[in-house]
């Protein structure tokens, strides 16, 4: 006898049912937590510039975040402008370290003007030029927020991704690679070079600090060569920016 | 035994060492290449497994008797997917710094021939306490060979135990660096996970005949 889950009828009832209550839960979690995440993630983005301008809560080796509840605060104390620069146009706007720049660089893709945040920060008497940047890691997206001063010089890194291999690729998160970029010139006689990820630095200290290159990570070259890319094609936009700050 | 039957306890001791999930049933293989650079990885990864492991048998198990066997998979598939999706979503609304940790593992859960593969062998026939226990028993297995393979990987690549410096400073030359070890870069390398786990079924093997297969 044939059995009542076996008939065709019976399977796309299921199937169509199934669609729905799935679905629904889907949409119905997805929207009810939405708020939240969305202020989770602009929590984040205060967190990461912070970081980046060595405003952080580092304890031995490991990097850590100052806490949510200091950030919003925090971040309203020490950055003392947001910037967007569109071609030659340089705008404020204190909105801008909400700017998805992955919609960005997609818009700029289809002949668009890009808009470029860069958020301009102080701490003791010092400027901070942070800028948010986006590349391809192996798997998936990588990120960073770069902290300058006014000669691309790099002051502090902050690295995150998506999905790189736990142990490899996602050691870029690490304090001994983003440390590794503190003090490193982006500038090489007056031109952008960017910073290479080298696989045959010979500086595992990384005591020369204007030879444009940092040690790699073993086992992520990939992950690697996506950061030397971002950096470079990113931060790259940004130098007309720097240039005018100086003849200025 | 007290709380659980014979049979039960065997449902969790069983996956354990005779009946493996990873070097008997050999399942789940590609997670356990690529999670098992660094100990604290694997932890993490053993314990997202055990959850959805655990509750989708049970919710398979609950559904055993309407899902139609023509899209069987299809609904299992569905079901972890689900599942998983949902806990990724309330961790980044209420744990937003652990689903950073865990959001690399999320895609890595629901391919995880471990969870389809108890689905379809256990949950669809048996009952929801049994299930639930089948699934324990599975991640724990699947667990303890993976922070095993990790363990060996990470002091041998990299010379550290869950990110802490445990023989010494390679750069600074300092603990048994001094004496001119090396770290070896290739343990950290997928391969190196393969001849771990290769080891281990080796050494589990000759010490029980019974596992030989000819």
């Amino acid at each position: 006898m044939e059995n009542r889950t076996d008939k065709n009828s019976y399977t796309i009832i299921f199937a169509i049912a199934m669609v729905i209550v799935v679905g629904g839960l889907l949409a119905f979690t997805a929207s009810a937590l939405r708020p939240k995440i969305d202020n989770n993630e602009r929590l984040e983005k205060q967190q990461n510039i912070l970081y980046a301008m060595g405003i952080n809560e580092n304890e031995g080796s490991s990097a850590v975040f100052v806490s949510t509840d200091k950030a919003p605060g925090l971040f309203n104390q020490y950055i003392k402008k947001q910037i967007v620069i569109e071609g030659d146009k340089v705008s404020e706007n204190d909105k801008a370290y909400l700017i998805d720049v992955k919609k960005e660089q997609t818009s700029a893709k289809a002949g668009n003007l890009r808009k470029l945040p860069l958020f301009i920060g102080e701490k003791d008497g010092k400027t901070y030029y942070i800028a948010p940047i986006r590349g391809k890691g192996l798997w998936d997206a990588i990120w960073a927020y770069i902290a300058m001063d006014e000669n691309m010089v790099v002051q502090g890194a902050y690295f995150d991704h998506k999905g790189e291999t736990a142990g490899l690729g996602a050691n870029i998160k690490q304090r001994f690679f983003m440390d590794d970029f503190i003090g490193e010139h982006l500038k090489s006689n007056g031109n952008f070079k960017g910073i290479n990820i080298s696989k045959s630095n010979n500086d595992p200290k990384n005591e020369d600090k204007t030879d444009n290159e940092v040690d790699a990570i073993a086992g992520a070259t990939i992950t690697g060569d996506g950061v030397s890319a971002m950096i470079k094609s990113e931060l790259k936009q940004y130098v007309p920016y720097f240039d005018n700050l100086k003849n200025n | 035994m007290g709380l659980l039957s014979k049979k039960d306890a065997a449902l969790i001791t069983d996956p354990l060492a005779d009946n493996n999930p990873i070097t008997i049933q050999v399942l789940g293989i590609c997670s356990a290449l690529a999670i098992t650079a660094e100990l604290e990885a694997a932890i993490v990864m053993s314990v997202s497994v055990l959850f959805v492991l655990a509750i989708g048998n049970v919710v398979i198990s609950l559904m055993r008797n309407i899902i139609p066997s023509k899209i069987r998979i299809i609904v299992q598939l569905i079901v972890v997917a689900a599942l998983v999706i949902i806990v990724d979503q309330v961790l980044k609304a209420f744990a937003y710094e652990l689903s950073k940790t865990l959001s690399v593992f999320v895609g890595l859960i629901i391919t995880n021939c471990i969870i389809m593969g108890r689905f379809e062998a256990f949950a669809l026939a048996n009952k929801p306490w049994r299930s639930f226990l089948d699934g324990i028993g599975n991640a724990l297995g699947y667990g303890v060979i993976l922070i095993i393979v990790a363990f060996f990987r990470e002091l041998l690549g990299a010379g550290t135990l869950l990110g802490i410096p445990v023989l010494g400073d390679p750069i600074e030359k300092t603990g048994l660096y001094a004496l001119g070890y090396e770290n070896n870069g290739f343990m950290i390398m997928p391969p190196m996970a393969l001849i771990v786990v290769g080891i281990i079924i080796w050494v589990q093997r000759s010490r029980n005949k019974a596992l030989i297969e000819d």
